[in-house]
């Protein structure tokens, strides 16, 4: 590969909307050259097929150690490959495992031009990261709504109250008892459900 | 020491069940350890997160530990084993079709491993004859035992595993389905997945690996040599909650109880039959029900298989050197040897002064000169297929 062209980089990664992120990210940075492998069977074959200078993978995927095989010098293996970790770089090591990804470069190229693909994954994995967990609060605080909604009914109905008493009713309890309010509203469905 | 909680990863296999149950039974809180299990997906996890700290401890493979301490294939982290976690509990399992090829071939007794081998040449030659495509073995890591011990059987018989057959790294929870689709033709894993195989009628347990080697370390407790320097009244104390876990696993009358641990989803999530049959060694090894059993199958504790040994571990540097993976010199089988310590499991249990137990052959291979960890070239020019680094 002449220095002045792109690496070739391949993302495994069965997560699509991930490996999306990341590859938009890379594509940006200027990286033009990069393929997504989705599917992990027979999996070497693949990357062979694709024969790339740059291996980005997640660490959630057990097929992980079947890339491991790429560093033995055996007659299976066409370019010998490396894990890229700096050992001067621990810092460098934790942030990629923390943030749940793991590069592996074809031996011979250099670490600085590896540095900031490896530093656009750990960031772009710590964006899709913190998307899942903004998607996964807002689902629950979507949940949380729906049970209040269903309790403060529950409250209208048995209290004669309009909604905004009723709703007052479950704050003040859910203060009262330090609880959430979504606990105290739980609590009034199931407790009108065995009453039923 | 009590308050510091210890991440330990594993992986789930039925030879992590002393770890397990170490925490479970309440044998790692008794030592006043807070031990939090991180189940992992794959052995290169494990190994990077011990190496670079996220676990203090860890269910390994012991050519992994050693192979860390070496440098080979990756950063080089200096790692010990004070308990060695299980000696065998693997099975070569053959998919159908090969399993009637080689039983067609085969001149002796299915269990003895020179007779399988020898049809597993004649075989090889056969297909290469009508211009079939190579044999196809899965195993779970470069340097794993299961790499090793197909290799030293197939190699007894003949067949060169880098010339005449191809071998690739499978992820263990993929060998059944990879068995069942054809893109193995057999694979050599720990429990259960054998067994898996079998109940499901896509593959035929040919060989316990204690038919190739009496004796195997298999997974041990591993972790940093620095952190267990620093460490040395936990490091003694998970090793101890560890000896207490495998005398209670070995205990006949808590099977039922520890394959119902072992069952758990989190821990390794099959049923507590299939489980049991490892524990038991009493292993389906056919779809029509064949039973075998073997009072070898997996050492957990009982015949001083807790303590690590170093001349396990001069066996396993000895097949990366005869594989090529790992130069031959001293200093290196001096490295290998020193990731087990049996100084830290004595130290551990109070015992003082304790020689170490003198087997002369405490590998017992089914092929080959007894086993000299003193003089490895030796050993290994007394095998015909080689393949030393130049």
């Amino acid at each position: 590969m002449p220095a002045d062209q792109s690496p070739k980089i391949v993302i495994v990664d069965e997560s699509p909307i991930r490996a999306a992120i990341l590859e938009e990210g890379l594509r940006e940075a200027g990286y033009v050259d990069v393929q997504h492998i989705r599917e992990m069977h027979n999996l070497l074959a693949r990357v062979y097929a694709l024969d790339p200078d740059v291996i980005v993978i997640d660490l959630e995927n057990p097929s992980r150690d079947v890339l491991e095989q790429m560093f033995q010098v055996s007659r299976a293996v066409r370019r010998p490959v490396a894990m890229f970790v700096d050992q001067s770089d621990a810092e460098s090591a934790r942030a990629s495992v923390e943030a749940g990804v793991s590069s592996y470069i074809v031996d011979g190229l250099k670490k600085e031009r590896i540095k900031p693909i490896l530093d656009l994954c750990i960031s772009r994995f710590n964006a899709f990261s913190k998307l899942q967990d903004e998607l996964e609060r807002t689902k629950s605080a979507l949940e949380e709504r729906k049970i209040i909604d269903r309790a403060k009914g529950i409250v209208m109905k048995l209290k004669g109250l309009n909604e905004e008493e009723a709703y007052v009713l479950l704050r003040s309890t859910a203060m009262r008892e330090k609880k959430k309010i979504g606990e105290i509203a739980q609590s009034i469905i199931t407790a009108a459900e065995l009453l039923k | 020491m009590i308050d510091q909680p210890l991440r330990v990863g594993f992986i789930p296999l039925v030879d992590a069940a002393a770890l397990i149950v170490a925490v479970d039974k309440g044998f790692t809180k008794a030592e006043g350890l807070n031990v939090e299990l991180v189940r992992e997906v794959s052995w290169s996890n494990v190994r990077d997160k011990l190496n670079i700290g996220l676990f203090e401890a860890a269910h390994l493979l012991a050519p992994v530990a050693i192979a860390s301490s070496l440098g080979l294939g990756h950063v080089k982290v200096p790692i010990v084993a004070s308990f060695n976690l299980g000696i065998n509990g693997n099975a070569i399992t053959v998919s159908p079709a090969l399993h009637a090829a080689l039983m067609s071939e085969l001149d002796g007794d299915p269990t003895d491993p020179m007779a399988t081998a020898q049809a597993l040449r004649r075989v090889v030659v056969a297909r290469a004859r009508a211009g079939a495509d190579p044999l196809t073995f899965g195993m779970t890591f470069p340097f794993s035992t299961h790499n090793y011990q197909l290799r030293f059987w197939m190699a007894a018989g003949g067949v060169d595993p880098d010339e005449d057959v191809r071998l690739v790294v499978l992820p263990p929870p993929y060998m059944v389905e990879s068995l069942a689709n054809g893109h193995v033709d057999a694979f050599c894993v720990g429990a259960p997945w054998n067994s898996v195989a079998v109940d499901l009628g896509v593959g035929h347990i040919l060989h316990f690996v204690s038919d190739i080697l009496l004796r195997a370390a298999e997974k041990v407790l591993a972790m940093r040599q620095s952190w267990a320097e620093k460490n040395p009244d936990t490091v003694a104390a998970l090793t101890r909650a560890h000896v207490s876990a495998a005398a209670f696993i070995e205990a006949p009358e808590n099977r039922n109880e520890i394959a119902a641990i072992l069952a758990k989803p989190h821990h390794i999530g099959v049923s507590p039959e299939v489980l049991l049959r490892t524990l038991d060694g009493r292993l389906k090894i056919a779809p029509d029900g064949t039973m075998r059993e073997s009072g070898r199958y997996l050492l957990v504790g009982r015949e001083g298989a807790g303590r690590p040994d170093p001349v396990q571990a001069a066996w396993l540097y000895a097949q990366m050197v005869r594989w090529g993976q790992a130069a031959i010199s001293p200093e290196a089988l001096k490295i290998a040897q020193g990731v087990f310590r049996p100084d830290l499991y004595d130290a551990a249990l109070g015992i003082i002064g304790s020689a170490p137990t003198d087997v002369p052959d405490a590998v017992g291979a089914f092929a080959g000169p007894p086993f000299d960890p003193s003089n490895i070239a030796a050993h290994l020019a007394a095998f015909e297929i080689v393949h030393m680094k130049s």
